[in-house]
């Protein structure tokens, strides 16, 4: 939590104040990069994924931000390409039809990192092609309902008693992170697949079909909020976030509650360790912490990349972001640069033992083979 | 909440903000996007309002909204002119209406199925908007009331409509219903993921998009079988002033109007069972209530008032989950979800206490949107109407292109053409012999419900009975809901067993005549089921066979069954009808080779990409096949060209490419 504070400050500050000066002297940055130039440009962001969905929506929140901040003001458009659970847009960006000329853009989520960590078939694309100018974190929360969530409260290995029903899209996808956080404290979970979105899920615990969920931060903070103040629901956890060392500390979202590595350790009497800890903070990063990224394609100039970078950060930096952002992003880093560099490897880059144990775990305990 | 201290006030307020001038100018705008939008096949509110986007951030909210909810209000009222005049869905809404509108049309009364269709749009859509606004303050424990139980047996309900439209044999009907089911069930499965029946392809994975199967199932037998016989489409005169009639058609049939209305609302209100369901469960409650139900299938108005009426009542219906709980009903209210972000505004429960007055404009605007797109759509239609009056040959390219780029909107690969035609083939022979392809629509659009709530209500109720006992199950799968929803199942099937829908537009005796044709499409069917099965039942994880695995096996029992009756038949039974020996007995060509065309374009597009593929089948056709001269049909290609790319450009669409572009790197359109 610390860190993230002081990281936004320190960020917001240096930012605001070189925006100050950039946009005093009417330059807007433009003498950094004279030779990009979008005037007249159209600037296609590729969103693997359906119109409507969570990452179409981060686009779409984005792309007249980033518009504004590019040199020449060029029309930013979205253009979703869904299909193949998004690694038919990854294949398409990476397949060399793609020109490395700052005109084109990609989206990816951790629906798009998931299939490439575990080998999926269908993946013809490589992260380590493409260089990332934006990386967007989030957080989740797990909730109970009122009566085991007063339980737990009064002590948290009650909960190894229950039997709870978790509404889930598949073991395969985001969801392999709660799933395996329940399994890891020892809970009884049965998971009830077939969601189309995480929406159902809490549409399954208000009607008290399930008995366990977790929302990403921003659904959290708009939808299952209103649930806690009427005292329908109560915060279990949270997965937490990742300081710059890559450790798992509070969420700066949601300061007050316990991440799921406290819980564990109050469960067990021990911290968390081992293959299955690592295996799960793997995914875990991948899936919430550098959860949404931007790329350019590979082949892109440094200048290109600078550019980007820089007019995200400008974008990110602006005085009614924070506002607007809150209520869709949460409290999180909106990293360019180095930091963003950072979280993409993080994120992508898994070892082999947590992902033969991942793979173990899903045949099973689910019977997926990959 | 306090509807007269707080609703009120909220009403009024918003209101006054709808009416201020700029904000009725953005409505406006709204609602001629929308009813353009809305013409084309395969465009509708999702593509609309994604364009809309970019401009709606930083824009001040009640313009804003205005201008979205405009869009998306008209949607299904302007789809109605594709339905009715051409016989081609215009959209996944007015699928239903095409079953009366156009043979409407046909008969040269196009004008008055158009008026009748808007009228009824216009009150459906207004009794939307006015149920909206008390039923958002009080909606949330209804919505609530409905759990995974109550949604498998709304998923029955939309099923029992097989027994209404199965037409004459319901034999027939359950195969179809059966068969839509499995195709429905191709690709990755809901539960765990595995891939069934994909041909390994990357095509099939996602299944086929109901865009693709809607138009192959009943847009491209109509342009055939038209097309075959190189006359207008209506044959009688053409009535281009029947709009008064309509209107007086709806009023004769408002009790009715107010009851699909209110069916639409309900679906609409309800997550989880989607959309493109609601015009077949109008259509299906239509001809069940009706005394005379002779007429329906070859253009009765009361067809076309019941679906009309309940697809503009569900969207008011739809933003009740789409505000109050963020969750949209359809893939339009999920970027409807996304544009109120970008104006600053969450969806949630919110929206009713600290924003009602935001909820209320959305509901003004879609009440004015309603009247104002109506109101066009009425006047534009007695000139529309003429289109059925030019010669078949001559608007046929232009439906090629509009439903070929229709199709291109589901995955924007050529395949998307492949499946079209492989679609429409299989359509092309159901309708040959009679086989009702409501019915396959229904259990098509149906297939991912029934499986993923029979399987969620099973595992729940298994972990019920462990943790509590009979006691618990119990309490979980009977419910107030559940048991009205069940009576109305019973009702449903029972009134559908006495009112039967006749498909044929001919008497079937007299268009039977050979065993052969109509055995082999059943055989061939019952092939198609069998290899289905083999694929299925190979899969290793079995949550995500058992129901295509059930499902195969129902078709295949019943396929038996038919056969079984087929042979002991004579042939002069109404289940060997043909229309080659009917209504198409005196078509001037064959349908292989007015198909043919259309490979033909399929054909040019994987060598060329789909725009030069499209301006040289254009210009061959008007030429060769509808006659005109060449200087005509050079300037009916580039006309037709010129409106594609616009709406292709303004909606930020590519078209698929083929041989030419995977070797050389050409710029929009050619791409």
């Amino acid at each position: 939590m610390q860190w993230s504070k002081k990281f936004n400050r320190r960020s917001v500050m240096q930012a605001a104040g070189a925006a100050a000066i950039g946009l005093s002297l009417g330059l807007s940055g433009a003498s950094a990069q004279a030779a990009v130039d979008f005037s007249g440009e159209t600037v296609t962001l590729i969103v693997p994924f359906k119109e409507g969905g969570g990452t179409d929506k981060w686009a779409r929140f984005y792309a007249p931000r980033l518009a504004e901040q590019l040199p020449g003001k060029p029309a930013v458009v979205v253009k979703n390409m869904p299909g193949a659970g998004s690694t038919k847009g990854a294949n398409h960006f990476s397949s060399g039809r793609v020109d490395a000329d700052g005109l084109t853009l990609f989206a990816s989520s951790g629906s798009t990192q998931f299939p490439y960590l575990l080998g999926d078939p269908r993946v013809k694309y490589d992260y380590a092609d493409w260089n990332v100018v934006l990386a967007s974190s989030t957080g989740g929360v797990a909730y109970l309902p009122a009566d085991l969530g007063a339980k737990y409260n009064a002590d948290p290995k009650s909960l190894l008693n229950e039997q709870f029903i978790y509404g889930s899209q598949g073991a395969t996808k985001l969801d392999l992170v709660p799933l395996l956080a329940f399994e890891l404290l020892g809970m009884q979970v049965e998971p009830v697949f077939g969601l189309k979105g995480r929406g159902d899920g809490r549409l399954m615990f208000e009607r008290g079909e399930a008995n366990i969920d977790y929302q990403t931060s921003s659904a959290y903070l708009s939808k299952v909020m209103p649930l806690v103040n009427e005292g329908k629901a109560v915060p279990m956890m949270s997965w937490g976030a990742l300081d710059e060392q890559g450790n798992i500390v509070r969420d700066p979202t949601f300061p007050d509650m316990p991440t799921f590595k406290e819980v564990y350790t109050q469960v067990h009497g021990k911290e968390p360790f081992g293959t299955a800890w690592e295996a799960w903070k793997a995914f875990f990063i991948a899936g919430f912490p550098a959860q949404k990224m931007v790329f350019l394609p590979k082949g892109a100039s440094q200048e290109m990349i600078d550019t980007y970078s820089n007019a995200f950060k400008a974008a990110t930096q602006k005085a009614d972001f924070a506002e607007a952002s809150k209520k869709r992003l949460g409290m999180y880093p909106q990293a360019t640069g180095a930091t963003a560099e950072a979280f993409k490897k993080r994120g992508t880059e898994v070892d082999q033992t947590a992902l033969d144990y991942i793979k173990g775990w899903l045949k099973d305990r689910y019977g997926v083979e990959l | 909440m306090d509807f007269f201290a707080t609703a009120l006030p909220a009403l009024g307020d918003a209101f006054s903000l709808i009416l201020a001038p700029e904000n009725l100018m953005y409505l406006v705008i709204g609602v001629v996007l929308g009813l353009s939008i809305g013409v084309f096949p395969g465009l509708g509110g999702i593509a609309g309002l994604s364009m809309l986007l970019p401009f709606i951030y930083g824009m001040d909210p009640v313009a804003g909204l205005a201008l979205m909810v405009g869009l998306v209000a008209v949607i299904p009222t302007s789809d109605t002119f594709a339905s009715v005049l051409m016989g081609i869905p215009g959209s996944s809404a007015s699928q239903a209406t095409v079953l009366d509108g156009f043979p409407l049309a046909k008969k040269g009364q196009a004008a008055r199925a158009l008026s009748a269709a808007f009228t009824s749009s216009l009150f459906g859509g207004l009794f939307g908007a006015a149920i909206l606004t008390v039923f958002v303050l009080i909606a949330r424990p209804i919505v609530l009331a409905f759990g995974i139980p109550e949604l498998l047996l709304l998923t029955l309900f939309g099923l029992s409509m097989v027994g209404v439209l199965a037409g004459t044999s319901l034999l027939k009907g359950l195969i179809a219903a059966g068969l839509g089911m499995m195709i429905g069930a191709i690709g990755e499965a809901p539960a765990q993921g595995s891939p069934r029946m994909d041909m390994e392809t990357w095509y099939l994975q996602d299944g086929l998009a109901l865009v693709i199967v809607g138009l192959g199932i009943f847009a491209i037998p109509e342009i055939i079988t038209l097309l075959r016989q190189d006359k207008p489409i209506a044959k009688g005169a053409v009535l281009g002033n029947g709009w008064r009639q309509g209107m007086q058609d709806w009023w004769l049939n408002k009790w009715l109007s107010l009851r699909c209305s209110f069916l639409g609302v309900v679906i609409g209100v309800i997550p989880g069972l989607g959309g493109s369901v609601v015009d077949w469960i109008a259509y299906g409650h239509t001809v069940q209530t009706v005394k005379d139900t002779s007429d329906f299938g070859k253009g009765d108005i009361r067809g076309v008032i019941g679906p009309e009426s309940s697809n503009n009542a569900k969207e008011g219906g739809g933003l009740v989950p789409t505000l109050l709980f963020g969750i949209p009903g359809s893939g339009s209210m999920a970027v409807f979800i996304g544009g109120l972000i970008l104006l600053g505004y969450e969806a949630g429960p919110q929206m009713i206490t600290n924003d009602l007055d935001i909820t209320y404009t959305i509901v003004w605007s879609l009440a004015l949107a309603n009247v104002v797109g109506a109101g066009l759509c009425i006047f534009l239609s007695g000139g529309i109407a003429r289109l059925t009056a030019i010669p078949f040959p001559t608007l046929a390219p232009f439906l090629f292109m509009m439903i070929a780029f229709a199709a291109f909107q589901s995955k924007q690969t050529p395949w998307d053409l492949v499946a079209l035609i492989g679609v429409g083939i299989l359509g092309l022979y159901m309708r040959r012999f009679e086989w009702p392809r409501p019915a396959f629509l229904i259990g098509f659009v149906l297939a991912d419900q029934a499986e993923v709530y029979t399987y969620q209500v099973t595992q729940i109720a298994n972990v019920r009975l462990k943790l509590k006992g009979m006691e618990g199950l119990m309490d979980y799968l009977i419910s107030t809901t559940g048991i009205i929803l069940l009576v109305i199942i019973v009702v449903s099937v029972y009134l559908g067993a006495k009112n039967k829908f006749k498909l044929s537009s001919v008497a079937a005796e007299q268009s039977t005549g050979s065993k052969r044709g109509p055995m082999i499409f059943t055989l061939m069917l019952m092939a198609f089921g069998a290899l289905y099965l083999q694929q299925v039942i190979a899969i290793n994880i079995i949550i995500d066979k058992v129901f295509p695995v059930t499902m195969a096996c129902i078709t295949l029992f019943f396929g038996a069954v038919l056969l079984l009756r087929m042979r002991m038949l004579p042939e002069t039974a109404s289940i060997f009808a043909d229309t080659e020996r009917g209504e198409d007995l005196n078509a001037t060509r064959t349908m292989w080779a007015t198909l043919a065309w259309f490979i033909g374009l399929l054909a040019g597009t994987l060598i060329t990409g789909f725009i030069i593929a499209l301006t040289v089948f254009m210009l061959v056709f008007f030429r060769l096949r509808a006659g005109l001269s060449w200087y005509r049909s050079s300037a009916l290609t580039v006309m037709s060209l010129t409106i594609l790319l616009i709406i292709a450009g303004a909606l930020n669409r590519d078209f698929p490419g083929g041989l030419l572009q995977e070797m050389f790197k050409l710029p929009w359109p050619f791409t």
